[in-house]
């Protein structure tokens, strides 16, 4: 018996997730402090960056700033909360966005399990979906979306943001869930034959209970990607109140201000990670469904 | 033959006339799993498919459970067209993997046919209740699949294809993927049950002791294509009357000896001396 047998295998993950995040401090203030202030250069080629306080301030230059206010203005709020109140509104628009794109990307995948002729007609342009660059079609959604107004409705911005959002989020949702609902063994299928149930019946007793395994890490990655989407989107649309548009303020100040750019950087880290985490509630919820998982 | 009653006797609970499946293939003429096949089976009866891999056996079983259509003939099902019989859950099913749903406990998975017909919760309960004692799983009710062995998966498998107390069984190689000593006690178990429920059976096995040890008749098909060789009554006798000792019988291991003897009569006549491949002796 190890030592360690004991200790429960989730807090252990956790445990060696903390160790790598020290480990990563440690390395960056061991370079900071033993690296040529210069940086590495080969050639004319820097390979790693420069060690002066500007380039890399201490992790506690950033720790400490995020609890000055933002600017010298007598108003401003400390830094921590200005990053906190944009990384709220980034999550809301990218719980709207993932919340689209599962839709969506669910709904495909049904589509496509039902009928062969989808699956041939729809998955390739799924795929080539997502060759196109965020770039090119953010300034596209927004103008469209300017023209869309019916009653009291009025498309705005942050809608925009969100469909972007949502158009990296439902790729993973609509592969993984395809791939989870053809997931079930032959044998499973025909018993379903056998018991002279139709497609609807299937599809809820068996192949979408069989689909959670694929469905989880499908739901975790449009979360993640509905995150990045919602921040890349934020810059390129120019949205005002969100964490990406902080990144790009923020990032005016590094002159004389190092340890400020990285506060809205930490703040969308956190967002991720806590888009990935509702996603693991999710799963927890669904830990009946994931049995095979686990004996095999 | 003027009552209604002496009617639904001589109806049979399986009834093959004629049967040809050809699996079409991109070339050629096709692979013929099964050439003009009849077959009755009697309500209660319990019939073993017997022979070499290739011969259809499996093919003819998912036939007359309407998991395949056959390319010529007819097959019926206490007197419904087989498509019929499956829509109206005239038979119960298990296949060799015992194809449990891994999220449900052996009680859901028992109760899975009734619920999705539709049967009420407290009905469903005691029937599940009920087939978990008769293959002696009580204890295990609340478990998950994952839990547990092979042996015990086929039982609730076997459960679960009784729950709507089907006229007739269909079993394909059921005990296949078992080690020998599970084996034999799984088939003791299933001559009881078949005693107790009074279901026909159609039983597929590569086996030879075990298709003598639970048939009324041994049907020995052979390869390429697939055709009834011959059909051996086995004769030992009511099966609530099979026990243990049985496999000790004289008459046993005389049936035993006749349906070896069928199946490698092609190997004497020289023939085809592969043809007996994949069938136990044991």
């Amino acid at each position: 018996m190890r030592r360690d047998a004991h200790v429960h295998p989730r807090l252990r993950g956790g445990l060696f997730g903390l160790a790598g995040l020290v480990l990563l401090a440690l390395i960056w203030e061991l370079y900071k402090a033993l690296g040529p202030v210069d940086g590495v250069v080969i050639g004319t080629l820097t390979v790693l960056p420069r060690t002066t306080d500007l380039a890399m301030p201490h992790l506690w230059v950033m720790f400490d700033r995020l609890f000055e206010p933002v600017t010298g203005a007598a108003s401003a709020l400390p830094l921590w909360q200005a990053v906190s109140q944009g990384s709220l509104f980034t999550l809301g628009i990218a719980a709207v966005g993932w919340l689209v794109g599962v839709t969506v990307g669910l709904a495909l995948a049904l589509l496509m399990q039902r009928f062969r002729l989808a699956e041939s007609a729809i998955l390739p342009w799924i795929i080539l979906s997502q060759t196109v660059p965020l770039i090119a079609i953010a300034p596209l959604v927004r103008r469209w979306g300017a023209q869309i107004q019916f009653g009291d409705f009025t498309w705005e911005s942050w809608m925009s943001v969100a469909l972007i959002a949502s158009y990296l989020a439902f790729f993973p949702v609509s592969i993984g869930a395809l791939r989870g609902l053809a997931s079930p063994d032959a044998n499973h299928v025909d018993l379903m034959h056998c018991y002279a149930v139709g497609w609807w019946k299937t599809l809820w007793r068996l192949r979408l209970p069989a689909s959670v395994g694929y469905l989880l890490p499908a739901l975790r990655l449009a979360a993640v990607s509905a995150v990045v989407g919602s921040v890349v989107a934020e810059v390129s649309i120019g949205l005002r109140g969100g964490i990406g548009r902080l990144i790009v303020e923020y990032a005016g100040a590094a002159g004389n201000d190092p340890g400020k750019p990285w506060a809205p950087i930490f703040g969308s880290i956190l967002v991720g990670l806590v888009a990935a985490g509702f996603v693991g509630l999710i799963g927890l919820f669904l830990r009946r469904f994931r049995r095979g998982e686990a004996s095999a | 033959m003027t009552t209604t009653t002496s009617f639904a006797v001589d109806v049979p609970a399986v009834n093959v006339h004629g049967v040809s499946r050809i699996f079409a293939a991109r070339k050629g003429p096709g692979v013929t799993a099964l050439d003009d096949v009849s077959l009755t089976v009697a309500p209660g009866e319990f019939v073993s498919l017997i022979g070499p891999s290739g011969c259809g056996k499996s093919t003819l079983l998912r036939l007359i459970a309407d998991l395949d259509v056959p390319t010529s003939g007819r097959i019926e099902v206490f007197g419904k067209p087989a498509r019929q019989a499956r829509i109206d859950q005239d038979y119960g099913i298990a296949f060799q993997q015992a194809g449990l749903l891994p999220w449900r406990t052996v009680a859901g998975n028992i109760e899975l046919p009734l619920e999705l017909h539709g049967v009420g919760k407290a009905a469903r309960r005691r029937r599940a209740a009920e087939l978990i004692a008769l293959v002696g799983l009580s204890d295990f009710a609340a478990h998950f699949p994952d839990q547990l062995s092979g042996g015990m998966q086929q039982r609730v498998a076997i459960a679960r294809s009784l729950a709507e107390s089907p006229s007739l069984l269909l079993m394909d190689e059921p005990f296949g993927a078992l080690d020998e000593m599970t084996r034999e006690r799984m088939q003791n178990e299933l001559v009881r049950i078949c005693a107790e429920t009074q279901a026909a059976v159609v039983f597929v096995t590569h086996s030879i002791p075990e298709a003598v040890f639970l048939s009324n008749r041994v049907v020995v098909l052979e390869p390429r294509p697939g055709r009834i060789r011959s059909i051996v009554s086995v004769g030992l006798g009511a099966p609530s009357g099979r026990g243990e000792d049985l496999r000790e019988d004289e008459g046993f291991f005389r049936s035993l000896s006749e349906v070896r003897d069928l199946l490698h009569g092609d190997e004497a006549a020289g023939a085809s001396p592969a043809g007996a491949r994949g069938v136990e002796t044991r």
